[in-house]
């Protein structure tokens, strides 16, 4: 089931890169189709019935999920961190050099 | 028209990840003794074979109770350098970017609560996020959690007070720590011939002193993310001057 809401959610963001005009749109999608990805990773280390990995007074002795897709993806995140402060501050930029986000109107401005 | 073919392109798309699913195992029927995670789980990677049980197993190759951790700042440590790298090389990119704009700087009168809730809080979120990232290696966390709680001080801290400005120092902290974590990894070098090798005693599992260098990166880690975000904030919200 997760597997498939975050297929979804990869599409949403795909239709929303190629749809929308506005600059700041596309930034969120591709926040979108990242997170979308870093739930996939996640989910393909889900097994039934484990427990989160960490030894503990609860869990004693190891009964895990996977832990290695758990790792990558808080890698992912981090990365992801970085993109989006990097694109907003270009964003920032764009909009001071020509007041406006919208792709076509910023085309228009420089002919 | 435009939209139509987007959503005709992302239909297509969302077909063919769904065709890719039948290549990888159902959701939560994954066999995990065939994995690599096996071995970081029962932390047999240099082969040795005992059961382990919290605070009970002694001198293992890597101490931290939390796998996750473990993987992290231990048998994939040198990805996770990468990882700060980059983060840096964000932040220096967004203060690259930002120079020099002519902007105000983004300010709204704070209301009474904001005001002296912060007060209040401000040193225990502080000391949250130092909790998180010291207790790194034993509870769900770790530097970069914990790095980013503090960083959301600080930015309580620029929304409550008007003349409040970020010191250089932080950017020396930050490169310091990043320096400090790549010292360890030469000590490592050193000692026993591989880069970033856990070199200290590992100690019994599930104790704060435990892990042998895992909480010590993680604290690096964590001023050094701390430090990072609260840069990337205060080039956000610094005001301008050509």
């Amino acid at each position: 089931m997760i597997y498939y809401i975050s297929i979804i959610l990869i599409g949403i963001g795909v239709y929303g890169l190629l749809s929308q005009k506005n600059l700041f749109k596309h930034l969120i999608s591709l926040a979108l189709i990242d997170t979308a990805i870093n739930l996939f990773i996640v989910s393909t280390g889900y097994i039934n019935g484990k427990e989160a990995p960490i030894y503990s007074e609860f869990t004693p002795i190891a009964n895990f999920v996977d832990p290695l897709p758990q790792a990558l993806v808080l890698t992912a995140i981090v990365i992801g961190v970085g993109v989006l402060a990097l694109g907003a501050a270009m964003l920032i930029k764009i909009k001071e050099k020509y007041g406006t986000l919208n792709v076509e109107e910023i085309r228009r401005g420089d002919k | 028209m435009r939209r139509f073919l987007s959503a005709l392109i992302a239909l297509g798309l969302i077909i063919i990840l769904l065709e890719f699913l039948n290549l990888i195992p159902d959701f939560g029927n994954v066999d995990l003794s065939k994995r690599v995670s096996n071995s970081f789980i029962n932390k047999s990677v240099d082969g040795n074979n005992e059961t382990i049980e919290f605070k009970k197993s002694k001198d293992l190759e890597d101490g931290s109770a939390n796998v996750v951790t473990s993987i992290v700042v231990n048998y994939r440590s040198f990805d996770t350098l990468g990882e700060v790298t980059v983060l840096f090389t964000a932040a220096l990119g967004v203060g690259l970017i930002l120079k020099g704009l002519r902007r105000k700087r983004f300010y709204r009168e704070p209301n009474f609560i904001l005001k002296t809730a912060n007060g209040i809080l401000l040193p225990l979120i502080f000391l949250f996020g130092a909790y998180i990232f010291i207790h790194g290696h034993l509870t769900p966390g770790g530097g970069f959690p914990g790095g980013t709680i503090i960083a959301a001080g600080i930015l309580v801290l620029y929304l409550s007070n008007e003349k409040f400005e970020l010191s250089h120092r932080a950017k020396i902290l930050e490169s310091g720590m990043g320096t400090v974590y790549v010292l360890f990894g030469l000590v490592g070098l050193i000692l026993s011939g591989i880069f970033l090798r856990n070199f200290l005693p590992t100690g019994v599992i599930g104790e704060l002193f435990s892990a042998g260098i895992v909480p010590l990166i993680y604290v690096a880690i964590g001023f050094k993310v701390g430090a990072e975000l609260s840069n990337l904030i205060s080039e956000f919200q610094k005001e301008g001057q050509q």
